[in-house]
C-alpha cells in the first residue's frame, strides 16, 4: 500500500486498529447526522413549487374556475340567454341569484359571465397549445442548426414584431374572419408564438455544445432524435414557464379583441365583448363592466403567479421574486 | 517581536439562509504583523475570505451576522468603527485585491477613471490633473506600457493579465499599510500568473504594506509567504512559518494538503487525495470538523466529542496547531513536501 | 462611434424595406382592393372599372407595389381607393396627437418605474418592496380597456356625485378650449386619464425588471470592488450600480414600444381620442385597404426610428457595444 510514497518517510497513515468505516464510510458519515436522502429532480421541483403560497393559491383558483367553465350549465344559475324584461339592468342583489344584476335584457349578468369565463379558458388553452408547438418546432430547429437557418428564422421573428402585435391582430381578424373562437384562437396563435420561440432557439443554442449531444452524435442519432429525445427534456422548464406566460397574454389578448369587436361574436359569449356592450350602456351600471374585468384579471392574476411559482420551482437559479 | 498591524481575535460570522444558519467563520484567532506576507490557504468554503471581508465591512450583514470576536487596527476595532470611518480605512490604508478582474472591475467606466477614483476619495481635492498623473505612474509601476493611452481605455479592452495589474496598481493607489489579495491569480493563466507574482511583489515593496495573501494554490503561498494560517470548516488549524508548514506540518489536514502535492521531484505513481468531502458549513460534524476526514485521528473518541483547541506546541511557540494529537504527528517526525529553506 | 452610427442606420432601412414588402404583400394576401370596390353599395360596374383603372388595381402585384411605394414617397400615402381624399392630412394630424398621448405616458412610466424599481431593490423585502410587486402583479393582469373603463366610470361619478371636473373622460379638447396655457391646460386634463391608464401596464414591467437588473448588479464583483474602494455608499448605488442596470432597461424599452402603440389603439378608442388609433380601426372597418396599410407603415417606421434611438442609446450606455 505504501509503494507509490517511496522517496518519502514511510507512510504513517495506515490505519491500525481503526474501526473499517474510520475513511469517511457510512457509519461515521451516518453517526454525524451527514446522511441525505436522494429524490428526484421533479419531486425538487415540487417541493420547491407548493413552497409558494401564492403561486398555490392561485393553482386552486385555477382549477376552481376551470371547474365552473366545464360545468357552466349545471353552475350557472340561469342559462345564458334568458332573457327577462320585468328586471332590465337592475344591479346587483341577492334576490333570485342576481349576483351580478342583469343586463339591458334582462338576462342575468353571473350566468353570462360564467359562460364568457368558458370562453376565455378555452381560447386561451387552445392559443397556448398551438403556440407552443409551433413555437418550440422553430426554436429548437434554429437553435440547433444555427448559422443561416438561425439567421433567416430570426430575421422573419424580427421582421413581424415590426408591426405591433394588436394591429397586425386586428387587421388579420377582419380580413380572415373572426367570431368563433376557434378561428380567434387559431390567429392569436399565428403571432404569439414569437416569445416562445426565441427562448427555446436561446436554450437549444446552448445546449447544442454540451457533451450530451456530442455524444449522441457520435452515436449515430439522427438531428430529429437529437433535438426531441435528448435536449427536449432540459428545456421543459423554460418550456412550461413561458407557456403559463403566454396563457395569460392570450386571455387579455382575446378579452382586447373581442371588446373591440374583432374577437369572439355573440351568440357565442366573451368577457371582452361583455365588457364592451356593457360600457355602452352608460355609467351609472358599473356592474355590466366591473364583473367580468375582475374575472379577467383574477385569471391573469391567477396564471401568473402559477407562471412565478414554476419559475422558481423549475429553475431556482434564476430568482427574481420579491 | 513588534506589535502586530492588525489582530483577528474570536471571530465568528454567520449567515442566516433559508436552509439554515452557516457557520462560515468559527473562532478565528491571527496577528498580521508589519511588513509580512500572511498566507490564508483553505479549500473553498474554509471562511478565508469571509474572515477578511467581514473584518472591511463588506460582508452585508443581513443575512451576514458578526456573533463574536474583533479586528484590532492599531487602537481601533475594525467591527465596531463606525460606517463612515470604516469607509476611510477601506481602500485607503486597507485595500483589496480580487479575484476575477475581468468582473471585479466596473466595465462601463475607464481604467483611468477607475482608478482616479480610488485616489480622489482618499484625497479629496487632489484634483484632476493630479490624480490622472498619479494614476499614469501607479499603472507604469505595474508595468502595463502606454499608460498615458491606455488610462482612456475600457477594461474589456485589457488582457487578463493587465486587468489585474490595473486592479493592483488601484489597490495600491493610496499606500496602504495592509495589502489583501484574495486569489489574485486564480482566474488567470498559469503563464501570466508567475508575471503577477512578480507585479505583487514590487508592490510590496513599493508600499512596504504587510500582505495577506488568501489563496488555494500552495505554490502561490510557498513563493510569496512569510508565515501561513490553515483554514478548515471556518476554523485556524495550523499556523506556523511558510517553511514550517511546508516541511513539518503537524495538523492532519496540513499533512494531507502536503501529501497531496504534484511534485517534479520525486516519482510518483499516483495523485493522493484527502479523502471525503468537505463538511456542511449549516450542520458541521461534532467535535474537531476534519475528524470524518483525518487518517491520524484513527476514530478516538475525544477527536469526535471536543473541538480541539489552536495552541501552541513543542519549543519557541511559534507553531500552532488545533489537533488534540500534534504532539503524536511530532514525534512521529512526520514530514510534509520538504521544501528547501534558503540559507 | 460613427461607424456605429451608420451601421445602425443601414441595418434600419432594410428593416423598413423588408417591412413596406411584408406589409404590402401580407395585405393583398389577405384583401383585395377590387373585391373591396365590389362590396360597396351602388357602385356600378363602369365606376369600378374607372377606380381600377386610375389607380392599377388590376397591375400584377409588383407593378402595384412599385406604385404604391412611389404614393407613399413622393405623395404622402397617395388617396383613397373611394373618395379619393388624400390619406396624409388625416393621419398626420391623428399621429400628432397620438405622440402626444405616446410620449407623455412614456416618461411617466420610465420616471416612476426606475425610481419604484431601485428602491425596491435597496430596500428589499420591506413593505414597499412587497407593494411595489403587488401592484405589478395586478398592473400586468389588468386588461387596458377594463382600466379605461374603470377610471371612466369612477370620474363621472366623481362628477355626479361632487359636480366637481378632476380629469376628463372623453375626446381631446372641450368645445371651447381658449389658447395658451388654457388650451394646455385643457389637453391635459383631457389625456389624464389616457396617459395613466397607458403607463400604467409599463410602469409594473419596468419596476420589475428595474428591480431584476439592480439586484443583480448591486451584488456583482465590481460593486463589491467599489466598496471595497472605500466609495461612499451613494456613489456606489448611483453612479457604479445604477448606469449599469440602465443598459438592459433601455433595450426593454426599446421593445416594448409596439404595444405602446398597441395600448394606444385601446385607450383611444375608449375614450374617443382623434388619434392613430381611432384612424386605424374606423378605417379598417371601412375595408379600404390604402388607409391600412399607410398606417402599418407609419407604425413600422415609429418602432424602427425608437429601435434605433434606444441602439444609440445603448451604444453610449455601454462601451462594450460601441467598439465591435
Amino acid at each position: 500500500m505504501s509503494e507509490h510514497s517511496a522517496g518519502r518517510v514511510p507512510d504513517p497513515f495506515t490505519p491500525v486498529g481503526a474501526p473499517a468505516g474510520a475513511l469517511g464510510g457510512s457509519e461515521l458519515a451516518h453517526e454525524s447526522g451527514l446522511e441525505v436522502k436522494a429524490r428526484s429532480q421533479w419531486a425538487y421541483a415540487r417541493i420547491r413549487f407548493f413552497r409558494h403560497k401564492l403561486a398555490v393559491a392561485s393553482l386552486v383558483i385555477l382549477i376552481v374556475a376551470a371547474l365552473v367553465a366545464v360545468f357552466a350549465e349545471q353552475v350557472a344559475p340561469y342559462g345564458f340567454d334568458e332573457f327577462d324584461f320585468e328586471h332590465v339592468v337592475s344591479p346587483p342583489t341577492t334576490e333570485g341569484w342576481h349576483l351580478f344584476g342583469t343586463d339591458q335584457l334582462g338576462r342575468d349578468y353571473l350566468s353570462r359571465v360564467i359562460f364568457g369565463l368558458r370562453t376565455s379558458l378555452w381560447v386561451a388553452l387552445l392559443v397556448a397549445t398551438v403556440a407552443t408547438v409551433i413555437g418550440t418546432v422553430v426554436g429548437a430547429v434554429a437553435g440547433y442548426y444555427g448559422g443561416v437557418v438561425d439567421n433567416l428564422l430570426m430575421r422573419l421573428v424580427d421582421l413581424i414584431l415590426v408591426v405591433p402585435f394588436l394591429v397586425v391582430l386586428l387587421v388579420l381578424s377582419q380580413y380572415l374572419g373572426h367570431g368563433k373562437p376557434l378561428r380567434v384562437g387559431i390567429i392569436v396563435a399565428l403571432l404569439i408564438w414569437v416569445g416562445l420561440a426565441r427562448i427555446v432557439r436561446g436554450t437549444f443554442l446552448s445546449l447544442r455544445e454540451k457533451e450530451f449531444v456530442e455524444a449522441a452524435k457520435a452515436a449515430g442519432a439522427g438531428d430529429t432524435r437529437i433535438m426531441f429525445r435528448h435536449m427536449l427534456p432540459s428545456t421543459v422548464g423554460p418550456i412550461v414557464v413561458t407557456m403559463t406566460l403566454l396563457i395569460a397574454t392570450a386571455i387579455l389578448l382575446e378579452a382586447a379583441l373581442s371588446f373591440l369587436g374583432f374577437g369572439v361574436q355573440p351568440p357565442t359569449p366573451a368577457l371582452g365583448k361583455l365588457i364592451g356592450e356593457g360600457a355602452g350602456e352608460g355609467f351609472s351600471s358599473w356592474w355590466l363592466v366591473t364583473f367580468p374585468g375582475i374575472v379577467i384579471v383574477m385569471l391573469a392574476l391567477a396564471v401568473n403567479f402559477i407562471g412565478d411559482g414554476l419559475r422558481d420551482a423549475l429553475d431556482p437559479q434564476q430568482r427574481t421574486r420579491a | 517581536m513588534p506589535d502586530p498591524v492588525l489582530s483577528i481575535r474570536e471571530l465568528t460570522v454567520e449567515f442566516h439562509t433559508e436552509d439554515g444558519i452557516v457557520h462560515a467563520v468559527n473562532d478565528v484567532n491571527y496577528d498580521l504583523f508589519p511588513g509580512e506576507t500572511l498566507g490564508i490557504v483553505g479549500e473553498s468554503g474554509s471562511g478565508k475570505s469571509v474572515s477578511v471581508m467581514t473584518m472591511l465591512g463588506l460582508i452585508p450583514q443581513p443575512p451576514g451576522k458578526v456573533v463574536n470576536g474583533e479586528a484590532i487596527y492599531g487602537d481601533r476595532d475594525l467591527l465596531t468603527l463606525p460606517k463612515k470611518d470604516l469607509r476611510e480605512i477601506r481602500g485607503g490604508e486597507i485595500a483589496m485585491i480580487f479575484q476575477d478582474p475581468m468582473t471585479s472591475l466596473n466595465p462601463v467606466f475607464t481604467i483611468g477613471h477607475q482608478i482616479s477614483e480610488a485616489i480622489e476619495t482618499h484625497n479629496p481635492g487632489i484634483g484632476d490633473k493630479k490624480a490622472t498623473a498619479r494614476t499614469i505612474d501607479l499603472l507604469e509601476l505595474v508595468g502595463v506600457p502606454f499608460a498615458e493611452r491606455r488610462i482612456n481605455q475600457y477594461p474589456h479592452e485589457f488582457s487578463g493579465g493587465m486587468r489585474q495589474r490595473a486592479m493592483i496598481a488601484m489597490s495600491i493607489a493610496n499606500e496602504p499599510r495592509i495589502l489583501i489579495a484574495d486569489e489574485p491569480t486564480t482566474a488567470l493563466d498559469v503563464t501570466i500568473q508567475a508575471q503577477i507574482v512578480e507585479v505583487l511583489r514590487s508592490a510590496q515593496k513599493e508600499t512596504d504594506a504587510a500582505t495577506i495573501l488568501i489563496t488555494h494554490d500552495l505554490g502561490l503561498i510557498a513563493e510569496l509567504a512569510d508565515r501561513v494560517v490553515v483554514m478548515y470548516a471556518g476554523r485556524v488549524v495550523e499556523l506556523a512559518g511558510v517553511y514550517e508548514i511546508f516541511n513539518h506540518p503537524r495538523h492532519p489536514y496540513t499533512v494531507g494538503l502536503m501529501n497531496s502535492l504534484a511534485r517534479l521531484d520525486a516519482d510518483l505513481e499516483w495523485l493522493d487525495p484527502i479523502p471525503g468531502q468537505p463538511p456542511s458549513l449549516i450542520s458541521p460534524p461534532p467535535g474537531c470538523a476534519f475528524h470524518p476526514r483525518c487518517l491520524h485521528s484513527q476514530g478516538r473518541a475525544v477527536c469526535r466529542s471536543d473541538v480541539p483547541a489552536l495552541r501552541p506546541f513543542g519549543e519557541g511557540g511559534n507553531h500552532l496547531s488545533a489537533c488534540h494529537f500534534a504532539e503524536e504527528l511530532a514525534a512521529q517526525h512526520v514530514v510534509g513536501a520538504l521544501v528547501e529553506e534558503p540559507t | 462611434m460613427l461607424t456605429y452610427v451608420i451601421r445602425r442606420l443601414f441595418y434600419s432601412t432594410i428593416v423598413l424595406l423588408a417591412a413596406s414588402v411584408l406589409v404590402f404583400w401580407g395585405m393583398s394576401f389577405v384583401t383585395s382592393p377590387i373585391g373591396f370596390l365590389r362590396m360597396q353599395p351602388g357602385f356600378s360596374e363602369q365606376t369600378i372599372q374607372n377606380i381600377t383603372e386610375r389607380k392599377h388595381l388590376d397591375d400584377p402585384i409588383y407593378v402595384r407595389y412599385g406604385y404604391w411605394v412611389k404614393d407613399m414617397v413622393t405623395n404622402k400615402f397617395g388617396t383613397e381607393t373611394v373618395s379619393d381624399l388624400p390619406i396624409w392630412p388625416d393621419l398626420q394630424r391623428a399621429m400628432g396627437h397620438t405622440l402626444q398621448l405616446i410620449v407623455a405616458a412614456e416618461l411617466l412610466a420610465i420616471l416612476l418605474a426606475v425610481g419604484i424599481g431601485v428602491y425596491s431593490a435597496l430596500r428589499q423585502y420591506s413593505a414597499f418592496d412587497y407593494a411595489a410587486t403587488t401592484f405589478s402583479f395586478v398592473g400586468l393582469a389588468m386588461p387596458v380597456f377594463w382600466l379605461a373603463l374603470m377610471l371612466q366610470i369612477l370620474f363621472v361619478n366623481i362628477y355626479l356625485w361632487f359636480d366637481v371636473r378632476i380629469f376628463y373622460v372623453a375626446s381631446l379638447n372641450s368645445v371651447d378650449p381658449g389658447t395658451g396655457i388654457h388650451f394646455v391646460l385643457d389637453r391635459a386634463q383631457h389625456l389624464a386619464l389616457p396617459i395613466i391608464v397607458l403607463a400604467v401596464a409599463n410602469i409594473a414591467t419596468y419596476s420589475r425588471f428595474m428591480r431584476a437588473a439592480m439586484l443583480e448588479v448591486v451584488n456583482s464583483d465590481y460593486v463589491r470592488t467599489a466598496r471595497a474602494k472605500g466609495l461612499p455608499e451613494r456613489r456606489v448605488t448611483m453612479s457604479h450600480a445604477f448606469r449599469n442596470a440602465l443598459i438592459p432597461l433601455v433595450t426593454l424599452v426599446a421593445l416594448n414600444f409596439g404595444g405602446l402603440l398597441s395600448g394606444a389603439v385601446i385607450t383611444e378608442t375608449v375614450f374617443a381620442l382623434d388619434g392613430m388609433g381611432t384612424f386605424f380601426i374606423t378605417r379598417l372597418n371601412a375595408g379600404d385597404p390604402y388607409p391600412v396599410m399607410a398606417f402599418l407603415m407609419v407604425s413600422a417606421v415609429f418602432v424602427i426610428v425608437f429601435n434605433l434611438i434606444a441602439d444609440l442609446a445603448y451604444g453610449w450606455l455601454d462601451p462594450r457595444v460601441r467598439l465591435e
